[in-house]
């Protein structure tokens, strides 16, 4: 049978609603699901029912409160803040200078800058464990801080550099004409048109120092100390042989959602970010 | 695409041509001299936090360093790594559980690099369509990519909870399988959890890159393809795939750096299992959990030295491929 033209184009459009809607049930549900968990107690809980039966808050209570995941909350915003501003003062002079200046070394600091952004963590683990402890650092925020620019100041470096190709020379040019020095063009002409650029860095530097695991697991021991991602992970109930499953998912649906909203807002700027590391380099 | 606007040819000055070389020469010395003070905060961090600890990390690993006094320690040549004694072979690469790691992290990822691949590049060509409702699936699928990784590990543990998890309680209800499975436990499934979760946090990122790439190839081509008669598979195989093979390339190496350092995910989906650890679990396990610095280092200069061997594969591929890109 010979389809006609329209009813191909019937047939293409279904396949690609049925497929998008696939697709968007299999992004959301988890966190539907955890959302959904994290407002049941008792036997509710070990129901499997994929639709809201009770609004039980006292998992969020349980979990921000009694178990510290508040605390946390806040320590997770002044690291990953203080990284994130750290990283990027450092990376604009840094990365204008391996943008638009054409110096000995340049490609080999570029290479050594996206090596290191590849380094599996584990590979420092041992080395920054004593440079922790011989600052002093165990055990508090400014060992994480430290440990966390490792990989974030050769992503800040990397995407600020890729962002600063862009802008056109001529702005340049009219400030190198009318005499000023390079600290005034960096100042004065780069910083303000790269707003948007740092905003897109800061905020995908910030999600990843967010999620930070491994360094924030193994240089603080204290409860009061821990980031979020250790707060769940390490999350225990009253016994040690049964998981507080409503705490955990109520702590967890508290950390995502921030970053969620923050990524809807600027989604935009996110993926262009994302795929400017990568697409150019 | 990769136009720098450098200041180096010709456009900088525009004043007489003698003169104008003359000074475009000395402020080109000027901005290369002050290039290395620019770069030079960068450099002195980058060497502190990542080329410092590295460097004490492959001297640990000569050591019998213990982790709460790493100041007391005696040099044991290689024995970290591989030493004979009485007959019977000692060190990382002696230790089954090593060699188990290697496995279970070179199998993760290659399944999961793979899988992501396929559903990402799907994604992509779904989302570059254009349909109603387009929106709300490119902002759907940056749920999964905002979600820290270890809140997906915990969902996913809960989801694969073997009483109470809904993935057991959805495939009874379909009538794939009779009973519970235990996800998590069950050392041929668990590996199977790890990778379920880690293709649903990364198939977003994939999928974005590729649209990215699908995005710049010129609506023209297909034009023209279709007026010559071309099928779909045509045109998908002789425009689209080599058009954003680059990118492909590049977010491959992208995902396979990142899942070849797994560490967080295994440790809070399955607790670290001996079937599910990765390289960098076992560097840290031999690190932390028995305090053994010195062999925990050995391990993670493994780690380092196996990712950078993959690393270095990928980057002559990538090398011998780009002066045919040049001349297509």
């Amino acid at each position: 049978m010979k389809l006609t033209r329209k009813q191909r184009h019937i047939g293409s459009q279904i396949w690609i609603y049925a497929a998008s809607a696939l697709a968007v049930l299999i992004c959301v549900f988890p966190l539907y699901y955890a959302i959904l968990t994290s407002l049941r107690t008792g036997q509710d809980l070990f129901l499997p029912n994929y639709l809201p039966t009770t609004f039980h808050w006292d998992n969020y209570v349980t979990s921000l409160v009694q178990n510290g995941v508040g605390r946390s909350l806040l320590n997770s915003v002044v690291v990953a803040t203080v990284t994130v501003g750290a990283c990027l003062l450092v990376s604009i002079s840094g990365a204008f200078a391996l943008a638009r200046i054409r110096f000995r070394g340049q490609k080999a600091i570029l290479f050594t800058v996206l090596c290191v952004s590849m380094f599996p963590q584990v590979a420092v683990l041992s080395g920054m464990f004593e440079l922790v402890r011989f600052l002093g650092l165990y055990d508090s925020l400014g060992a994480l801080v430290l440990s966390y620019a490792t990989f974030s100041l050769p992503f800040t470096i990397w995407v600020l550099t890729t962002f600063m190709r862009n802008i056109p020379v001529e702005l340049e040019e009219a400030a190198i004409v009318d005499g000023a020095s390079l600290w005034v063009i960096i100042t004065r002409v780069f910083a303000p048109i790269l707003g948007p650029a740092l905003v897109t860095t800061g905020l995908l530097a910030f999600i990843g120092a967010w999620n930070e695991f491994m360094f924030a697991l193994t240089f603080v021991l204290s409860t009061e100390n821990r980031t979020v991602p250790v707060a769940i992970a390490l999350l225990q109930g009253a016994s040690q042989y049964e998981l507080p499953w409503g705490a955990i998912m109520a702590a967890s649906v508290t950390v995502t959602l921030p970053i969620i909203v923050l990524v809807l807002i600027f989604q935009k700027r996110i993926v262009g970010g994302l795929t400017a590391g990568a697409v150019k380099g | 695409m990769n136009a720098e606007p450098q200041l180096s040819s010709g456009v900088a000055v525009p004043t007489g041509a003698a003169a104008g070389s003359r000074r475009k020469r000395s402020l080109q010395t000027r901005r290369s001299r002050s290039a290395w003070l620019l770069v030079a905060p960068t450099l002195i961090l980058l060497a502190g936090v990542a080329g410092w600890p590295l460097l004490r990390t492959i001297f640990y690993s000569f050591t019998d360093a213990l982790l709460d006094a790493p100041h007391e320690y005696a040099f044991v040549g290689l024995a970290n790594y591989l030493d004979f004694a009485d007959g019977e072979a000692f060190g990382v690469l002696a230790d089954p559980v090593w060699w188990r790691s290697v496995r279970n992290t070179l199998w993760f990822t290659f399944i999961s690099v793979s899988l992501e691949l396929g559903f990402g590049l799907a994604l992509a060509l779904l989302m570059n369509q254009k349909f109603r409702g387009q929106g709300l699936v490119r902002t759907a699928i940056l749920v999964p990519w905002a979600i820290p990784t270890i809140v997906t590990a915990k969902m996913f543990g809960w989801m694969f909870h073997d009483q109470y998890g809904t993935v057991n309680d959805l495939l009874m209800r379909a009538g794939i399988i009779d009973g519970p499975l235990a996800w998590i436990a069950e050392p041929g499934l668990s590996m199977w959890a790890v990778v379920i979760a880690d293709v649903w946090k990364t198939v977003p990122f994939m999928a974005l890159m590729l649209l990215a790439a699908l995005q710049m190839v010129p609506s023209d081509l297909y034009e023209a393809a279709r007026v010559d008669g071309a099928s779909a598979w045509q045109r998908f195989r002789r425009i689209t795939l080599p058009l954003i093979f680059p990118a492909m390339i590049v977010a491959l190496i992208f995902r396979t750096m990142d899942a070849l350092r797994v560490f967080d995910l295994i440790y809070v989906l399955t607790s670290n299992s001996e079937a599910t650890i990765s390289i960098s679990g076992y560097a840290r396990d031999q690190m932390v959990a028995y305090q053994e610095m010195g062999v925990g280092s050995a391990a993670s200069v493994l780690v380092f030295m196996m990712v950078a061997g993959v690393a270095a594969v990928f980057l002559s591929i990538g090398r011998m491929s780009e002066p045919k890109e040049s001349q297509s």
